[in-house]
C-alpha cells in the first residue's frame, strides 16, 4: 500500500478530513474562479453554508457542457504562472475539454497513480511498460509519473508499434503492463498471428493495469489467460484528474475510490436526486485538494454503484463497481436501455467468440434496428452452414432473452472491424446522422 | 485416400472472392474446382486445389478465415440413374450427406462428384462395398 495512513483511515476520521478539505475546495473555487462564483451565487449558495458533507447537495452540478463552454481555461482557479501542465480529453462525446495542473496537482496525481500501481501488486522492483498513449491524453503521462513516484523502472514506449512492444517486453523483462484492455488483447492477437515463437508465459510479465475504456469480467479472463497475468481495472477521467481516481486491489472486486481526494455521490441521472449508497446511478465527483481545476459536483455520466464491503485488502475506501457504461453511451433500442458492456459480456459467454465486435444502430422508418457484427476467426469457423447459422442464432437468442432486444447478428471476416491502438469504437449509432 | 478441400469464410461484399483468388494466384495455386454456398450476409467458398497445404498457409498469412475439410471424390457413370444408385447405397447404410457438388473435370470420361459426409470412414466402406470408384487425391489434384 502506498499511502496506508489514508487508504486504511477509520471512516469517521476520514469524513472529518473530507469535510475540512471540502470546505476549503469549494471556497477556493468560489473565490478564484468567475464561473463557479456566478453559478454558486445564482443558485443562492455561499461556501459558508457548508457545515456537513450533506450540505454539498445545495451546490449546483458542473456538467460536461459547461466545461466545454468554458474551454480552454475558463474553469482554472489559479494564475497561468502556477500552471505547469495542460492535458485535454479525447472528447469522445464531442468537443475536447482542457485541464491544467499546478506542481502540487501533478504531485497529487503521481501519488494517486503510485497507489494504483501498489494496489495491483506493483512496487519499486517492477519494470513498467507504459503503452498508453503519451501526449494530451492523460493515460500515458499519468501512469508514467505514478510509476516513477513508486520507484519502478519506467519503459515509456507509448501506444502502437505492436511488434516493438512485444520485443521490448521480452528483452527488457517487463513485469507490469499499463494500456487499454482492448490494446492488451490486440497484443495477444498480434503475437499469436505474427510471432509464433513469442510466449507470454516465458516473459517476466506478471500483472497489468488496464483502463480508459469500459471492459467486462469476461475480457479480464481473456487477458489473464492470453497474457498469463493478473489484470486490474483502473479508472479515471481527465476532467477529474486523469487515471488515479479509483483502482482495483488484490480482491479484484470493485474499485476503491480515493475518497480522501475525491468525494463521490450517486445521483439519478434523470432527476439529479442523490441516491442512497448501494444504488446504481450516475457518479458525481468533487475534488477536495486540486488547485488549478477544482471540480465541484462534476457529472461524469458514468453509471455505477458505490458500496462498502470491508475489503480483504484492508482499505476502508468506498468501492465502485466496474463502470456499467456511460449515460451518453447508453443505447435506447425501441425503448429498452442497453449498455454496450452488457452486449460484450453476453458475447464472451458464447464459446469461441473473441471480443472483436461492433454494434451498429440504425433507424428504418420509425423503428430502431440493432446489428451486432462479430468477427469469425479460425476457432469459430465451421465448414458447415448449419453450424454458423446456429452460432448467430444463439447470440441473437441470448440477446433476446437476457437484454430483451431483437438484434440482427452478422458474422464478419477477421479484421474487418477497425482496430484502434487506443479506444475501441464499439458502437456506431447512425440514428442521429439522418 | 481422401481429398483435402479448403473452406473459406467470405462476407457477401464486392471484392471478397477476388481477394481470396488473388492470394491463391500469388502463390501459384491451381484451382481444380470451386463452389460457393451462400446465406444472406456471408458465404462459404469451397475449393479443391493442387496444393492445399500451401494454399491454406497463404490464406492464413492474409488473415482469411479458412479450414481444411476431408471430402471423398467418387466417379459416376454417364448414364441415367447412376447417381441414384450411389445415393441408394448410402441411404441403405444410413449415411448422411452434408453436401455434394460436381467437379468440372472428368476422370476417364466419367464425371466426378465430391461428397462431404458426417462419417467419412463409413461412407468409404459402403461405397467400396457397392463397387463405386473412389478416386485418389493425386488423380484429382494433378488430373
Amino acid at each position: 500500500m502506498f499511502s496506508p495512513e489514508f487508504e486504511t483511515m477509520a471512516p469517521a476520521k476520514r469524513r472529518e478530513l473530507q469535510l475540512e478539505r471540502l470546505r476549503h475546495s469549494v471556497r477556493h473555487a468560489f473565490e478564484n474562479n468567475a464561473h463557479y462564483h456566478k453559478a454558486f451565487s445564482d443558485a443562492g449558495f455561499h461556501p459558508d453554508q457548508l457545515r456537513s458533507l450533506d450540505d454539498l447537495r445545495r451546490v449546483p452540478f458542473l456538467t460536461k457542457q459547461t466545461m466545454r463552454q468554458n474551454a480552454p481555461f475558463g474553469l482554472f482557479a489559479t494564475s497561468m504562472k502556477q500552471v505547469i501542465r495542460l492535458h485535454s480529453s479525447s472528447g469522445t462525446t464531442g468537443n475536447a475539454t482542457v485541464v491544467g495542473y499546478t506542481r502540487n496537482d501533478l504531485d497529487l496525481w503521481a501519488t494517486l497513480m503510485a497507489r494504483t500501481i501498489a494496489a495491483a501488486g506493483g512496487s519499486d522492483e517492477d519494470i513498467i511498460q507504459v503503452a498508453y498513449g503519451y501526449g494530451l491524453f492523460t493515460g500515458g503521462l499519468g501512469a508514467h509519473y505514478g510509476a516513477e513516484k513508486i520507484g519502478a523502472t519506467v519503459v515509456p514506449i507509448s501506444g502502437g508499434n505492436t511488434d516493438r512492444q512485444l520485443m521490448i517486453m521480452r528483452d527488457f523483462g517487463t513485469t507490469m503492463l499499463a494500456c487499454t484492455p482492448s490494446y492488451a488483447i490486440n497484443l495477444a492477437d498480434y503475437a499469436a498471428k505474427h510471432m509464433p515463437d513469442f510466449d507470454f508465459r516465458k516473459t517476466k510479465l506478471k500483472r497489468g493495469i488496464f483502463g480508459a475504456e469500459p471492459w467486462t469480467e469476461g475480457m479480464r479472463q481473456e487477458i489473464e489467460r492470453a497474457l498469463g497475468i493478473d489484470a486490474f481495472d483502473i479508472y479515471g477521467l481527465s476532467e477529474v484528474i486523469g487515471p488515479g481516481v479509483a483502482c482495483e486491489c488484490s480482491a479484484k472486486s470493485g474499485l476503491h475510490v480515493f475518497e480522501d481526494h475525491f468525494l463521490v455521490e450517486i445521483i439519478d441521472p434523470a432527476t439529479g436526486e442523490v441516491l442512497p449508497e448501494g444504488e446504481a446511478g450516475e457518479i458525481v465527483y468533487t475534488s477536495l485538494t486540486k488547485e488549478c481545476c477544482p471540480v465541484i459536483r462534476y457529472r461524469s455520466r458514468d453509471i455505477t454503484r458505490l458500496y462498502r464491503d470491508g475489503c480483504s485488502c484492508g482499505r476502508t475506501l468506498v468501492k465502485m463497481e466496474k463502470v456499467r457504461g456511460r449515460s451518453d453511451d447508453m443505447l435506447i433500442i425501441r425503448g429498452v436501455n442497453v449498455f454496450p458492456s452488457q452486449i460484450e459480456a453476453l458475447l464472451m459467454e458464447v464459446d469461441g467468440v473473441e471480443p472483436h465486435y461492433q454494434i451498429v444502430v440504425d433507424r428504418q422508418g420509425a423503428l430502431d434496428n440493432i446489428e451486432v457484427r462479430v468477427e469469425v476467426d479460425e476457432a469459430l469457423f465451421s465448414d458447415e452452414m448449419k453450424v454458423l447459422e446456429a452460432l448467430s442464432g444463439k447470440i441473437a437468442a441470448r440477446m433476446r432473452s437476457i437484454l430483451g432486444i431483437s438484434a440482427k447478428v452478422t458474422l464478419v471476416e477477421p479484421r474487418s472491424i477497425e482496430r484502434s491502438q487506443g479506444k475501441a469504437q464499439r458502437v456506431i449509432d447512425r440514428r442521429h446522422l439522418s | 485416400m481422401h481429398l483435402t478441400q479448403l473452406s473459406v469464410f467470405l462476407e457477401n461484399k464486392p471484392g471478397r472472392l477476388e481477394h481470396v483468388l488473388q492470394v491463391l494466384a500469388n502463390e501459384q495455386i491451381d484451382i481444380v474446382t470451386l463452389t460457393i454456398a451462400e446465406l444472406r450476409d456471408f458465404g462459404i467458398l469451397r475449393l479443391i486445389v493442387d496444393r492445399p497445404e500451401a494454399a491454406f498457409a497463404a490464406l492464413r498469412r492474409e488473415h482469411i478465415t479458412s479450414s481444411k475439410t476431408e471430402v471423398l471424390p467418387v466417379a459416376v457413370d454417364i448414364k441415367p440413374g447412376s447417381l441414384l444408385r450411389l445415393l441408394d447405397i448410402l441411404s441403405r447404410h444410413e449415411i448422411n450427406i452434408e453436401y455434394m457438388y460436381a467437379l468440372s473435370g472428368k476422370h476417364e470420361s466419367q464425371p466426378i462428384m465430391i461428397f462431404r459426409f458426417e462419417d467419412l470412414a463409413a461412407a468409404r466402406e459402403a461405397l467400396k462395398e457397392g463397387d463405386c470408384t473412389i478416386l485418389s487425391c493425386n488423380t484429382i489434384q494433378n488430373g
